[in-house]
């Protein structure tokens, strides 16, 4: 762990993932409400959108299926990891475990419908116009509910301030749709430029606005995170940790000579000390990267098949740089002496 | 399974006295040598005569100093107070009040109604380790069950045969009661000695946990929390013993008896008080007729 790096690649992976869904599921689902000839806005014909959409589905869930695979990276006992399901009614880890794997029926639903509609009869065709509103319903849902489900497995630890704070959730969200949106954009720019030199570049010009607002939005809410978790206090103090409210504490002895689990899982040295820098980065990579990429793909259009996959790495990247379990903790030490992880008082004193 | 059980009646924990406990890791090491077997065996070493040994320990004891204050109430044990020893420091306020054998948790309005008085600076020696909550979180986080709360007696346990070691419990918990062991995989915690509590082959008074056992200070203490006529229940209630950071909201079941107020030392007292740091010499009586008749003879002689 320390901080686990397979959690940090599973927490930017899987919410990039679930962020493609959400959008591939409204488009899904604005296009599936409206007349038939609505799905051959984008290519030649009909078909060729079906595949593009179904590749894209299957490549949002394989994304995403990585993401969860990789977190099993961080367990002691990954083969029983299939207990994690169990828990739903209380442990928010066991009900986005519920809810990301749920969100594939759906997925895999549309995309088996989807195939079978490619080059099929008027049945196939009928078929995937009715279970498209309910199952795209269901995906978009589902989808934004696993991402919620993640980040309250943070946002429900009492004692962390900095993961203990409103917008953690909405931070997740944004986040998630935004390099879900910048993936598409990404993947249509590729798509699209194999089609032809000028297919469809009006719409990735617009998607490309889009993941540009979408960041400056993730930018403006991580900086008042940032603001707010560098002021706010710990919600216990140190006297009272040990028994003696409003006494004046500090370590004399620690209770270890060595390290273990705590100092090392809980001590985050490197990202305390890189704190500002960590967070200048993040915000070159998912703010300032995006809306560059935005301003050449309207500039240069020929561009856009090269720029947009690399303004959906640095929003992946600068996702990945910000997350909470990295890059966050600048809580001052001085008076405390180490930042409090996961203990408040308690366990700040043992590396105090 | 992690939903919390009903409320038990039965709350078994310890009570930590914070005022005679010396530092001496006596309690660490029990702990330590009495999990190489039983429940949650083995606890981990790794390169124990190594360059970089490291290990999972339920129990660890800080040491902390605490700064000298002008508390304006005691805010500590009401009964102590009351003691021969700070008779010169109620000396030093405008009203004196009757000693008391021992006071209780009703009488701490009353103590906090006193004048103020200089709390002096000591060293806290703290033990700490699992507080076997009443709502704890490290139990409803689990994802798998492994992390339960007995309903019987309230201990708070680690199925190690289900646990799959992400260490969500150990960010849970604001105590930092929770290891985890990278040989084995999976979370380590205080098990509240749950193989010898209950264990028929040990003697009854040696049915309590090996660090209640350990301690040379009689620092720590063994029962049941939830039975308020328990000897640990009145002792909790004698000494206004506190929860850690109750304003978390977990309700910790161990209770931690604060420091008894140390009388200040001679440096800290006005000038006028400083000769008499001894309890006034004309509040002592002698019963002459209770002496031996030597010693009389000597009082009445010594007298003139």
């Amino acid at each position: 762990m320390h901080p686990a790096f397979s959690v940090i690649v599973f927490t930017t992976l899987s919410g990039a993932g679930y962020g493609l869904v959400v959008w591939l599921a409204a488009w899904i689902l604005g296009a599936a409400l409206a007349p038939l000839t609505r799905l051959q806005t984008l290519s030649a014909g009909g078909d060729a959108t079906l595949t593009l959409l179904t590749a894209l589905l299957l490549a949002a869930v394989a994304l995403t299926a990585i993401g969860l695979l990789s977190s099993l990276f961080h367990l002691g006992k990954p083969l029983r990891a299939w207990r994690a399901f169990s828990q739903w009614r209380t442990s928010w880890l066991s009900r986005e475990g519920m809810v990301a794997v749920a969100t594939w029926l759906p997925a895999l639903g549309l995309a088996a419908l989807m195939t079978t509609a490619v080059g099929g009869g008027d049945t196939d065709i009928a078929r995937l116009l009715t279970w498209a509103p309910p199952l795209a319903a269901a995906l978009l849902v589902l989808s934004l509910l696993t991402v919620v489900c993640t980040a309250m497995i943070y946002a429900s630890l009492k004692p962390i301030p900095a993961w203990r704070h409103r917008l953690v959730v909405p931070g997740y969200l944004v986040l998630s749709l935004q390099t879900g949106l910048a993936l598409l954009a990404a993947a249509l720019a590729v798509a699209l430029a194999t089609a032809g030199p000028s297919a469809g570049h009006g719409t990735i010009h617009y998607l490309a606005a889009a993941v540009a607002l979408l960041s400056i939005v993730a930018v403006l809410l991580k900086l008042a995170y940032w603001r707010d978790i560098d002021i706010a206090g710990l919600p216990a103090s140190r006297g009272s940790a040990v028994g003696l409210p409003g006494r004046e504490v500090s370590v004399f002895e620690r209770p270890h000579t060595q390290g273990n689990y705590l100092t090392r899982e809980m001590g985050f040295v490197v990202a305390r000390k890189h704190a500002r820098t960590l967070r200048v980065i993040a915000m070159l990579l998912f703010g300032a990267a995006p809306v560059l990429g935005a301003v050449l793909a309207w500039m240069f259009p020929a561009a856009v098949p090269g720029v947009m996959p690399l303004t959906a790495v640095a929003a992946l990247l600068g996702g990945g740089c910000s997350s909470p379990r990295r890059g966050t903790w600048s809580r001052c030490t001085t008076d405390i002496g180490a930042t409090v992880a996961g203990a408040t008082g308690l366990i700040g004193y043992l590396i105090g | 399974m992690t939903d919390l059980p009903p409320p038990s009646r039965v709350k078994m924990g310890l009570v930590i006295d914070l005022d005679t406990c010396v530092g001496c890791h006596a309690c660490a090491v029990a702990c330590k040598e009495w999990n190489a077997g039983g429940f949650s065996a083995p606890l981990t070493d790794e390169q124990p005569y190594g360059k970089d040994p490291t290990g999972v320990w339920f129990n660890r004891v800080h040491s902390f100093e605490v700064a000298a204050t002008d508390f304006a109430t005691p805010a500590t044990d009401p009964g102590a107070a009351r003691d021969a020893l700070t008779q010169s420091t109620s000396a030093l306020t405008s009203t004196s009040t009757p000693p008391r054998a021992c006071g209780s948790r009703d009488s701490i309005a009353a103590e906090l109604a006193q004048p103020a008085m200089t709390l002096p600076a000591l060293t806290l020696h703290f033990p700490r380790s699992c507080l076997h909550c009443e709502e704890p979180a490290c139990v409803t986080v689990c994802p798998t069950g492994a992390s339960y709360k007995r309903a019987q007696d309230g201990i708070v346990l680690v199925d190690e045969a289900k646990c799959i070691g992400c260490k969500l419990c150990s960010w849970a918990c604001p105590y930092g009661a929770r290891e985890y062991s990278e040989l084995e995989g999976v979370m380590k915690k205080c098990t509240l000695c749950i193989d010898r509590i209950y264990n028929e082959n040990l003697a009854e008074a040696e049915r309590e946990p090996a660090c209640v056992q350990a301690c040379p200070t009689r620092a720590r203490h063994f029962g049941d929390l939830g039975d308020p006529e328990s000897k640990v229940s009145r002792l909790v209630a004698a000494r206004g013993g506190v929860d850690l950071m109750p304003e978390l909201g977990y309700k910790p079941v161990n209770q931690y008896l604060p420091p008894r107020p140390r009388r200040a030392g001679a440096a800290t007292q006005p000038a006028d008080v400083r000769h008499a740091d001894a309890p006034d010499a004309s509040a002592e009586t002698l019963d002459a007729a209770a002496l031996p008749p030597v010693l009389r003879w000597l009082d009445r002689v010594l007298s003139r």
